[in-house]
């Protein structure tokens, strides 16, 4: 789950990261009062999830509140790469002496953490990868030892941090990382870190992406489930326990196992279709839960055909059968669907279906086969 | 001969009276599997259908001999079970489990490096690993794999796996083991740790590997493959048209920015002289056709 940048900034204070004083606002009123209270020149940042809202004008800074009127007014329900604004972030304005990078994630290869931090922040950091890669000073970190003080205070005199900003600078990655292992992060980044002209180091943004994985043990994360803006396709799928994920093209799919459902979405996008979402049914999946995919997926008014594709091993097909005339007892599904049946009880599943099967129920024998079938209906 | 485990293997099922446990369980020692006892803390003295339960994965190793451990508990309990093992002297550990967070399981693979080096972990959140007519460890439907050789297989997709297993073993082509490395962020078996093996295993005479978007695991074994794997290697890698920065189904199946994309891992494999398929039938219909030309 991908944070607001308020959001983000609400959870690194939890782990006593310095964060600019300000507060959410959802109208120009609400802004105007949040400036009042932290005091003006202020800086108004949109609240969507994705890059470059500055250049698209989603971040500006207000010396009055007749300013801080006009940029709150324009910067509510901007369309910022197809996020519409709903929310600002209202913060005191910071005197920037320096800006800073600093990011904590997964080495994957490596299967330790990977810390980066460079003395050129407010940028890319792809950009600063590219052009000048000794600009980021690299720190792996062993899961089991961590990061202490001592190795961050070494870690910023190589970056190349300005002296005055590194005993600051070696407390606060030693906070982020905290943050990052205790809060469960996938990422926690900070760009810019900013070094003030009064000497304090910190955060100007924060992205934070966290490990759904430990949802169980993290109850404080709900509040952050709240705001997500999903996909309502997402949403209703979510609340049947269905691993589901909305993507724009006409051909529904089922499958079970996250390897299959890709590859089914690779298959019809090879014989020409493109399919509307991504559906795992999972292991073991029985009649109810079928029945619950197939209305997930008749919910969606782009789906012109649907492809059911099951290798059953421990799911068995025939239960798989069930659960699609289930859910044809239940709701009229719109689309004409083929089915692709393989595995364990595929006989007996593909018996099940014999007496039901017309030009809106189809069988066909390889995912190949079922693959250019539905394209075809999707496409009538 | 076969990979990892085989006739021989001697398992403990960490989690056996639980509901997974006890169905998997059962049906790998139906399958032929030497599962000689269970652990679950506080059921020590029972049985689930007459194989023992133990305390403490120390007492089963003691009263068994086990090498070998099934661990089937939940995310919160799977890291600790995972040590336990280890540290009960096991030394072949495979986790089903899903859902592990992602921290746990890089404090786990790490630990298991650096205090108990000759333990072997696969998984977590895979299938688990299977050497036909020998000895089935984990979720697999024992019965759409075939035995005698001599194609191994190594993949991160639990389904995909059975597809491969049963469209070969369909064509009459057999297997020598299976191995599900899983699809989690951080495996603590990898593909290379497979394709070395079956390179190593003279049963072996051809391997299919099966990857999938994130991470960049694929293109490691690509440069291991062009250096050391005299075998032909079939690949195929699942979500060339999936959208970046979503996790599709496994937590490591994510494409981050740039990086991780199928495209870019099906590219590597074939400069590494690997047969790369489209789908998975035709990965399927290219083994069996390098198979019979053996």
């Amino acid at each position: 789950m991908d944070l607001f940048e308020y959001q983000g900034k609400q959870y690194f204070a939890r782990y006593g990261i310095p964060v600019s004083a300000g507060d959410i606002a959802d109208t120009v009123e609400q802004a105007l009062a949040v400036a009042q209270r932290v005091g003006y020149p202020v800086v108004i940042k949109a609240q969507v999830k994705v890059g470059g809202r500055g250049k698209a004008g989603g971040v500006k800074l207000a010396a009055n509140a007749d300013e801080a009127a006009l940029h709150a007014g324009n910067i509510l329900g901007l369309d910022i790469k197809g996020h519409v604004v709903h929310r600002l972030w209202v913060e005191h304005a910071s005197d920037i002496a320096r800006e800073y990078y600093a990011s904590f994630t997964l080495d994957r290869p490596n299967k330790v953490h990977l810390g980066m931090l460079s003395s050129q922040g407010g940028v890319e950091i792809e950009t600063v990868a590219v052009e000048s890669p000794d600009a980021i000073a690299l720190l792996a970190i062993d899961p089991v030892v961590g990061l202490d003080v001592a190795t961050a205070r070494r870690w910023v005199a190589e970056a190349g941090l300005d002296e005055g900003a590194r005993a600051g600078a070696a407390d606060l990655l030693v906070a982020l990382y905290r943050c990052y292992t205790e809060g469960d992060c996938d990422l926690a980044e900070v760009n810019p870190l900013i070094y003030t002209p009064d000497g304090r180091v910190h955060a100007l943004d924060a992205k934070v992406t966290l490990d759904d994985n430990a949802a169980y043990r993290h109850p404080e994360w709900e509040e952050f489930r709240a705001t997500e803006t999903e996909d309502p396709r997402e949403q209703m799928a979510r609340a049947k326990g269905l691993n589901y994920i909305g993507l724009s093209g006409s051909v529904g799919i089922i499958a079970n196992g996250a390897g299959l459902a890709m590859s089914t979405l690779d298959v019809v996008n090879q014989v020409g279709g493109s399919a509307a979402n991504f559906l795992d049914i999972g292991g073991g999946a029985d009649a109810g839960v079928m029945a619950a995919a197939m209305e997930v997926i008749n919910h969606d008014p782009s789906v012109r055909a649907i492809f059911v594709n099951i290798f059953g091993g421990i799911t068995r097909v025939d239960e798989v059968a069930r659960g699609v005339l289930e859910a044809l007892g239940r709701v009229e599904i719109a689309a004409p669907i083929v089915l692709r049946l393989d595995g364990t009880n595929a006989e007996e599943g593909r018996a099940i279906l014999a007496p039901y099967l017309s030009d809106r129920l189809l069988t066909e024998p390889t995912m190949l086969d079922a693959a250019r079938h539905a394209v075809a209906l999707a496409k009538n | 001969m076969s990979i990892f485990v085989d006739e021989n293997t001697t398992v403990i099922v960490q989690g056996l009276t639980g509901s997974q446990g006890r169905f998997h369980g059962l049906r790998n020692r139906d399958y032929g599997t030497k599962v000689v006892a269970g652990v679950t803390p506080g059921k020590g003295g029972t049985d689930v259908d007459g194989i023992p339960v133990y305390d403490t994965v120390v007492e089963a190793v003691a009263a068994t001999g086990a090498t070998a451990s099934f661990v089937v508990v939940p995310p919160a309990f799977a890291s600790a079970a995972i040590i336990e093992a280890a540290q009960g002297g096991i030394t072949f550990i495979v986790c089903i489990t899903e859902g592990i967070p992602a921290h746990d399981e890089a404090r786990t693979y790490n630990r298991l490096v650096e205090e108990f080096p000759g333990v072997r972990l696969l998984g977590p959140n895979c299938p688990g690993v299977i050497s036909p007519g020998k000895c089935n460890i984990g979720i697999t439907a024992g019965e759409i794999a075939l035995a005698g050789g001599p194609v191994g297989i190594v993949s991160r997709s639990g389904t995909l796996t059975y597809q491969a297993l049963y469209e070969l073993s369909q064509q009459g082509v057999g297997q020598t083991t299976c191995v599900g490395i899983g699809g989690d962020p951080v495996p603590g078996t990898n593909f290379i740790d497979c394709l070395s093996a079956f390179q190593d295993d003279p049963d072996t005479k051809a391997v299919m590997m099966i990857g999938e978007i994130g991470g960049s695991e694929e293109e490691r074994a690509a440069e291991w493959i062009a250096a050391h794997m005299t075998k032909p290697v079939v690949a195929y890698i699942a979500g060339v048209t999936a959208p970046p920065g979503r996790k599709m189904g496994h937590a490591g199946a994510i494409i981050s920015g740039s990086k991780g994309t199928a495209q870019a891992k099906m590219a590597a494999l074939a400069a590494a002289g690997v047969h790369v398929c489209q789908n998975p039938t035709e990965a399927g219909e290219k083994m069996v056709e390098l198979v019979r030309g053996l």
